[in-house]
């Protein structure tokens, strides 16, 4: 079988490589690029474990092909981290004891950033709609919840008036 | 799971793309937003030769309000219809059905075309442009053609589009006067597909009778249908309860599930019957102005 070769830019670097068309992206992040990050748990697009953002916007990276991402900007779990300091939701996440097996977290806390993206102040409601595609057997989602709400909160604060999330 | 081989190319125009469709005619599969395929390629159940991935092809992802009608481009998400205020202004049932497709990460992908041209039984927009009486427009590399939705949807994942077209637009006529709409969907649990989803329009004379009826059903037959004889029922008749109630036994004699893990077909008559008489009770508030 012919390969294609796809070039993505993950977390700000760009990395390259030659595929079969039929590699899932998140095999791709996962086997080829070694970002162990994304998880893969239903492979259905109904679980939400591997959420990454393509372009800005989250996607199950299990329901795209890597080669339909050639040439797009990913941002994974492994992206959030800055200069040694954990992402506001990361933070928010193990103050709020947001996670108990943590299978669900890395698609967990890109979704819940794209929400934050979009919103950035969401009403508790708003917050589960926003998780509505990604499920945690572990915690009931409460204390996702109030993660994401503590994240918020700090982004909004964090924020010149006016400015932030709503250009994403 | 991993999907079978198959080649990929991903055009950067529309002509581009229907001359591949033209060239490979039969072998080639479109591909959108592919929350709908890529599920059916990993089962295998969809085994394409190439898939033609429209994401380079512009133009094809406004929604525009002409005189005439309202044109969704094929490519629009369910996102950005859901978030379209004047289109749920006219039609409320537009964002009824988009707030309720899958999840968010769901609607951030998949588009109405390719939900509509995949023609999966229990997807919701297909309901929606029956019971509105909507249409679609199909290029191909020798021309443009609309298709009424009604007589579109043949058969499980078929359509009336030939292998060489691709779905370009959705066109949904203005609402008129006193109309009201409202898409309601039986679900197991948030996101999921419908059990039973019911598309209900309907257009009020001055004296409150029923003008105008249009009932679109979701994952009750092997297509999505309109429910011809329920319509046919209400026209002329005062909108009231009973009427709804009527209506919706009518529409379950229309209606032939299958037993699966939504439940047993019996049941799913049932909740044809309900859930028809609940759409159409909210399409006549909202035609009342009191919803």
């Amino acid at each position: 079988m012919t390969t294609q070769h796809v070039s993505v830019t993950v977390n700000g670097a760009v990395r390259e490589a030659d595929v079969e068309p039929r590699l899932l992206l998140v095999h791709l992040l996962r086997d080829v690029f070694g970002l162990t990050g994304t998880h893969t748990g239903c492979d259905t697009s109904n679980c939400g474990a591997c959420t990454v953002h393509v372009n800005g916007e989250s996607a199950k990276s299990c329901t795209m092909l890597a080669v339909q991402a050639n040439g797009a900007s990913i941002t994974t779990i492994e992206g959030m981290e800055q200069g040694g300091k954990l992402h506001p939701l990361q933070q928010a996440f193990w103050d709020q004891h947001g996670l108990q097996c943590g299978f669900c977290t890395p698609g967990m806390i890109m979704q819940s950033a794209w929400l934050l993206g979009t919103n950035p102040d969401p009403t508790d409601h708003d917050v589960r709609e926003g998780i509505a595609g990604n499920l945690c057997r572990c915690t009931g989602y409460v204390n996702i919840v109030k993660a994401i709400q503590q994240a918020a909160a700090e982004l909004r604060a964090s924020e010149p008036e006016g400015a932030g999330a709503a250009s994403a | 799971m991993i999907p079978g081989q198959f080649e990929y190319v991903r055009p950067g125009s529309l002509d581009e793309a229907l001359r591949i469709l033209r060239d490979r005619e039969g072998e080639a599969k479109i591909l959108s937003g592919g929350y709908s395929l890529l599920p059916l390629l990993k089962l295998r159940l969809a085994q394409p030769a190439l898939l033609v991935d429209l994401q380079a092809v512009g133009g094809l992802d406004g929604i525009a309000r002409t005189d005439d009608d309202w044109r969704i481009g094929g490519r629009a998400t369910h996102r950005r219809i859901l978030e379209h205020d004047g289109l749920a202004a006219e039609w409320p049932i537009i964002r009824d059905t988009a707030g309720g497709i899958g999840d968010p990460q769901v609607r951030n992908w998949g588009t109405i075309g390719g939900s509509c041209a995949h023609a999966d039984p229990g997807s919701d927009w297909p309901a929606v442009v029956l019971a509105l009486r909507g249409s679609f427009t199909c290029r191909s590399a020798g021309g443009e053609r609309t298709l009424a939705a009604r007589g579109f949807f043949l058969d499980t994942f078929q359509t009336a589009i030939d292998a060489t077209e691709v779905l370009t637009e959705v066109r949904l006529p203005h609402a008129p006067g006193r109309t009201g709409s409202a898409y309601v969907k039986l679900e197991r649990r948030a996101g999921d597909f419908a059990t039973v989803g019911v598309a209900a329009v309907l257009t009020l004379d001055d004296s409150g009778r029923i003008a105008s009826a249009g009932i679109g059903l979701t994952a009750v037959a092997e297509t999505p249908f309109a429910a011809t004889d329920a319509e046919a029922a209400l026209v002329g008749v005062v909108a009231h309860d009973e009427a709804f109630g009527v209506a919706g036994g009518i529409a379950a004699g229309q209606a032939r599930p299958t037993s699966d893990s939504h439940g047993p077909a019996e049941y799913k008559l049932a909740m044809v019957r309900e859930i028809t008489a609940r759409a159409l009770r909210l399409a006549a508030s909202r035609a009342h102005g009191t919803a």
